[in-house]
């Protein structure tokens, strides 16, 4: 890319079970007021807004109407992205490369505790052909999770090693809530959900909302002394009927991560890249997409974190923030994984920053199975 | 304060299904792959030319989460970068302006842009009702032709416009989608017929609104380099803007003097050197969700002074013909496929200023204005022109 993008500012509200006292034009005006007064702007400054949300988990239709003078946009330029946060970044991040504006407002919001997680996943899949088997999520990548541990001879004890890094990272993450010190022993035991997914396997339930403020190179330079650069950026989408892919497999990922890759100039990416803040929905999850990324060979993330390789003080920490699984609503999960990623290259992760990271990957996803898949590389400002 | 993009873009061609009110013989995604396919044929392209798509609807009307997923088959998507892009009516033109920033930013050189509906396999009014606040709106909350009813009312006293000069406009559009093969409603009315037709909410009647269709648009974007490969007259994207608003359930005025729309004309007047815009375009497609609304979009665009614009649709300027043809295609009164509809808008533009407008060409078009209308009085306005 000629012109870079800079991220010049990040506030997350506190990610929790249930805020009853929050609605979510509340959370939206939080994040937004709050990452322009820290980084010392107004709205003013915004020439631009990208809103993050989902219809179906707001229960309301045009689910960004709400949030209109909570976000600033009030006879204002503003859009919507209605999949994963990671990928309205990467809209944000178009809309200032195209010339056209200087900066963007990016906010993310969801309140999974005011829907039934259940039935809204149940109403992505193909009305005639796969709600009759009840799919939903959980189930779906249920079977992604056999087929994956049966394809590559994973063991449940390493997805639940995953949980247990993950969950203690956590505790260093002032933003997350379901941060605790387990064993192995305690996630191969927490309550089945749907085989070989368990409680400590999967996402919680969690609200939040999460701001950016992105800016061409000069603005950056001008508003922030250490701005984070977005160097690579790519997004595909896989077939979306199950029984089309080989669930074990990611070629979605694979091919967003080549594309991200060759733009930042990544050749090796377990070399060149310091830190990831992945999209973990559900432990497995973890170790397929570090394969998917080219992190390692099939079926040998599961060694990586045997030998600690992907701990907070490894080679490579993955998810030093402590992930989905410590608490981070649905959409606004891959906004949080650039945003964190970012917090870490600005040096401003507090106890879960990792020592000196220069570049850093963040992917999120969104869709059955991980179908459609976005990475995007960050360097830290030079 | 929007700029013009760094890098040149151009619609080089475009989609559409013939619009109808219910379209049994095609599921959702044969319908959208309906519109693909007309799209790369207009643009004699195949879809691994494609780079990316955007796409968009608006989920509640057929109940569909991740449609941009569900529908990877039929939009071509398949192991490209695709994204959505939903903002309830003015959709389409949000994904058009998608459209043109991800090649503005030169990420990607040819980006084919999706808008699609199929309000049959839903309950639009129902879907409509879940945008209002469930505790303060709801429960006085009544779909589209409530607010308009209300807003109508107060517009026609305020500037002294007559349900005479608004049927003129349903007369006039129905007429134009006559030479429209897309078009839904395809009518050769009356004044008289349009007063004397149903009353649905004063002073609304069944023929100053728009229709519930079913249908797709597709748009093939794409870089200056490309652009002139691709089709021997592009429609160069001169200015995108948008502007948004959040009004409550009393603020009836504010929908027929719409701020957004003000607005956003003028910040695209402004990066595209407009200074008299009635003159200076050759076309316009607006985004009229009923017949009191274009009127007062002639108003709210500067195409005439504050209360004149019933004048101006009775002195047939606005008529094929006219000085400025408003809507050739017929718009949203003959065709409204809801996340398909504010694309329409800029697709029809583009053909004008393409000059494959067939029956419904406007001769010598060299600047064409369309507006997307949406949201909760949303607005967003792109200027095209035959000439970088």
């Amino acid at each position: 890319m000629a012109d870079r993008v800079g991220i010049v500012g990040i506030y997350q509200t506190k990610y929790e079970p249930r805020k009853v006292f929050d609605s979510y034009p509340e959370l939206v005006f939080e994040a937004c007021s709050r990452v322009l007064g820290e980084t010392g702007l107004t709205i003013e400054d915004m020439d631009n807004i990208v809103t993050n949300s989902q219809d179906f988990w707001d229960g309301r239709t045009i689910s960004n109407r709400t949030v209109s003078e909570a976000c600033g946009s009030v006879l204002r330029s503003e859009s919507k992205v209605a999949m994963d946060g990671s990928f309205a970044v990467f809209y944000a991040a178009m809309r200032i490369l195209s010339g056209c504006y200087d900066s963007c407002l990016l906010v993310s919001h969801c309140k999974m505790s005011e829907g039934n997680p259940h039935l809204i996943n149940h109403a992505m899949f193909d009305p005639l052909y796969q709600r009759i088997l009840g799919f939903d999520e959980l189930s779906t990548c249920a079977l992604q999770a056999r087929r994956y541990l049966g394809k590559y001879k994973v063991t449940e004890e390493q997805c639940a090693r995953v949980s247990v890094k993950n969950l203690r990272n956590g505790k260093l993450n002032p933003h997350v809530h379901r941060a605790m010190e387990v064993n192995v022993d305690l996630v191969m035991r927490s309550a089945k959900l749907a085989d070989p997914i368990k409680e400590l396997d999967a996402y919680p339930v969690t609200d939040g909302a999460c701001a950016m403020i992105l800016a061409t190179e000069e603005k950056a330079k001008e508003w922030c002394p250490n701005p984070v650069w977005l160097s690579g950026m790519a997004s595909r989408l896989d077939s979306f009927y199950l029984g089309d892919r080989d669930l074990a497999e990611t070629a979605s990922l694979t091919l967003a991560a080549k594309k991200a890759y060759q733009m930042a100039g990544v050749s090796n990416p377990a070399k060149e890249i310091d830190l990831v803040e992945l999209s973990e929905f559900y432990s497995y999850q973890e170790l397929l997409w570090l394969e998917g990324m080219g992190f390692c060979r099939r079926g040998e993330a599961g060694k990586m974190l045997d030998k600690g390789i992907t701990e907070l003080e490894g080679e490579i920490p993955v998810n030093p923030s402590g992930g989905i699984l410590s608490g981070v609503p649905v959409t606004v999960a891959g906004a949080v994984r650039v945003a964190e990623a970012a917090l870490q290259l600005m040096g401003k992760a507090g106890k879960r920053q990792v020592e000196g990271p220069r570049r850093a990957l963040a992917q999120g996803h969104c869709g059955p199975c991980g179908q459609g898949q976005c990475v995007i590389i960050l360097e830290r400002g030079v | 304060m929007a700029r013009r993009s760094k890098r040149n873009v151009a619609i080089v061609a475009t989609g559409q299904t013939d619009h109808r009110s219910k379209r049994p013989d095609v599921n959702i995604v044969e319908m959208i792959n309906e519109a693909v396919r007309r799209c790369l044929a207009d643009a004699h392209m195949t879809m691994d030319q494609i780079d990316a798509i955007v796409i968009g609807n608006m989920e509640h009307f057929e109940g569909i989460f991740f449609t941009e997923m569900w529908s990877v088959d039929g939009a071509g998507s398949l192991l490209k970068h695709g994204m959505k892009i939903t903002t309830g009516g003015t959709t389409g033109s949000s994904l058009a302006q998608a459209g043109y920033y991800h090649v503005a930013s030169g990420l990607f050189d040819t980006v084919m842009t999706i808008g699609w509906e199929k309000q049959s396999e839903g309950e639009t009014t129902a879907g409509l009702i879940f945008q209002a606040d469930p505790l303060w709106e709801r429960a006085t909350m009544s779909g589209a032709i409530g607010s308009f009813a209300g807003s109508a009312t107060a517009y026609m006293h305020k500037y002294g416009i007559t349900e005479e000069q608004a049927a003129k406009v349903a007369v006039k559009n129905r007429k134009n989608a006559m030479n429209n093969p897309h078009a839904h409603l395809k009518m050769d009315l009356t004044v008289e017929q349009v007063l004397s037709s149903k009353m649905l909410a004063y002073p609304i009647k069944i023929l100053d609104m728009c229709p519930t269709s079913d249908g797709a648009c597709a748009m093939i974007f794409a870089s200056e380099q490309k652009a002139k490969k691709i089709c021997t007259d592009p429609a160069w994207v001169i200015a995108a803007v948008t502007r948004h608003d959040q009004p409550f359930g009393g603020d009836l005025e504010m929908v027929m003097n719409l701020r957004t729309l003000r607005s956003a004309a003028e910040e695209a007047y402004r990066i595209a050197g407009i200074h008299e815009p009635f003159r200076d375009f050759d076309v316009a497609e607006l985004y009229e969700p009923c017949t009191f609304a274009e009127l007062s979009w002639y108003q709210a665009m500067g195409f005439c002074g504050p209360g004149e614009e019933g004048k101006l649709m009775d002195s047939g300027a606005t008529q094929m013909g006219g000085e400025l043809p408003v809507n050739p295609s017929g718009g949203v009164l003959s065709t409204n496929c809801i996340g398909a509809t504010a694309m329409i808008r800029v697709a029809e533009a583009a053909i004008q200023v393409m000059g494959k407008g067939g029956k419904r060409q406007v001769p010598g078009v060299n600047r064409a204005i369309a507006t997307g209308f949406g949201g909760s009085w949303w607005s967003d306005v792109m200027i095209l022109s035959k000439t970088i």
